[in-house]
């Protein structure tokens, strides 16, 4: 097999500025020793950035995207359903994708060894989900709403209710892991990991919207967060002169 | 308009991690080898909540994937890997060495993986790469375009049963972090 003459690559739009937050933000101090100092190097995007892991259907068990059903009973809390879809920049959908999320239970505590902040586990709620996204990228959790909880960042600090999001797109360019917020936290004022978004409508982006549509009657309620990933230029061709000999 | 990133937070290990994450290849594979390593935090410290993620091409240097412009391979290589770092920081990834890939102009990319690392601290992924110091990294685009005096911290170095690979978050011996 010879290599081919030409090399048709995708090409990811980079984000604008202020899309995304700055590694060093001394609002949050867990960054002070963890973020680079020295610049980042502007990387082309070869084979290995325009392709990634398309990891499908043998990763998901029957009940992973309903954190409802995941014991013998339910769990405590306010009961919702949690849909969106998954785009590129451009609007287009990214089918059979990875959604993974994870989130503290009713009371704002996380099923981890390391949170010890006094509210109770919920010995029916481990707080991890998983699902594909289908043919228009739409993906549907149904779990519970989360607490706030209290960290020490500072001074009476707070985390706003949030859910955390990790999805792949199709390239190792899209990678992205955010949090998913519920509308009109008071919380948000005082939050340095929310606002560690430089631009304001770019925040926004990370604030889930109430659905009544999406609601079941004497059931549960609903908020709707799309995801949004970097978006492709048109395509280029990259000429190869001729094969080496 | 892109959704932005935010960190996973101290808790993503009861998310993220999966049982068979670190073995980008089965037990068993011919010419599989353990690549291993810590992150370090800018006071030297281990850093003991982080996750590193792995994606690379196959031992031929291709893809099972739509977008490689030579088409899928069909042959069901994952080419990721995923191992939270333990309490000692260290996290391990059993995998093969991926092949060379051709670029454009008769360029040829030496072998390597692409490594995201999220952590507690880290408000969006850092992006580096690994690259063997047993193969030929002397007309790799992407090497070439770091500071020649930083390149050995993309270059891993040989153990017994593979390669060891630390990520330095910050300070002395900083990796090379991209922006991609």
């Amino acid at each position: 097999m010879g290599t081919p003459t030409d090399l048709r690559l995708p090409k990811y739009r980079r984000d604008a500025e202020g899309t995304h937050p700055p590694l060093g933000f001394p609002g949050y101090g867990s960054t002070a020793l963890r973020h680079p100092k020295q610049p980042l190097v502007l990387m082309p995007q070869l084979l290995t950035e325009v392709t990634g892991p398309l990891l499908g259907p043998g990763r998901l068990g029957e009940l992973d995207n309903d954190l409802t059903r995941q014991h013998a009973e339910e769990p405590q809390g306010q009961r919702i359903i949690v849909t969106g879809r998954l785009l590129d920049g451009d609007g287009r959908p990214v089918r059979s994708s990875l959604v993974e999320i994870w989130q503290a239970n009713a009371g704002g505590r996380y099923r981890h060894t390391g949170d010890r902040w006094p509210s109770p586990l919920d010995p029916n709620f481990d707080g991890v989900g998983r699902t594909l996204t289908d043919d228009d990228g739409r993906y549907e959790f149904t779990t519970i709403k989360p607490g706030a909880y209290p960290w020490k960042n500072h001074d009476n600090a707070w985390r706003p209710a949030h859910i955390h999001f990790s999805v792949f797109g199709m390239a190792f360019t899209q990678r992205l892991v955010t949090q998913m917020y519920f509308p009109e936290d008071p919380l948000f004022s005082q939050d340095p990991i929310f606002n560690s978004i430089p631009d304001e409508r770019a925040r926004q982006r990370m604030v889930s919207r109430f659905d009544l549509e999406r609601t079941e009657p004497e059931w549960a309620l609903a908020y709707q967060f799309d995801i949004v990933l970097r978006g492709r230029e048109a395509s280029v061709f990259e000429d190869e002169e001729e094969e080496e000999g | 308009m892109s959704t932005p990133s935010q960190t996973v937070g101290p808790y993503l290990s009861i998310g993220l991690p999966w049982a068979d994450g670190p073995e980008v290849v089965p037990e068993g594979t011919p010419g599989a080898v353990w690549i291993t390593g810590t992150v370090t935090d800018g006071a030297g410290e281990l850093v003991p909540d982080a996750l590193v993620e792995t994606w690379q091409a196959d031992p031929e240097g291709r893809f099972d994937h739509p977008d490689d412009p030579r088409g899928a391979t069909g042959n069901g290589f994952r080419g990721f890997g995923r191992c939270p770092t333990a309490p000692s920081g260290e996290y391990r990834i059993r995998t093969v060495v991926p092949g060379e890939l051709p670029g454009s102009g008769g360029a040829v990319e030496a072998p390597h993986l692409d490594v995201s690392v999220l952590a507690r601290g880290l408000l969006h992924r850092v992006v580096t790469r690994i690259y063997f110091p047993d193969r030929d990294n002397s007309r790799d685009p992407v090497l070439a375009m770091v500071p020649e005096e930083r390149r050995s911290t993309l270059i891993a170095t040989k153990t017994e049963d593979g390669y060891r690979f630390d990520v330095r978050l910050q300070g002395e011996g900083e990796t090379v972090f991209f922006d991609v």
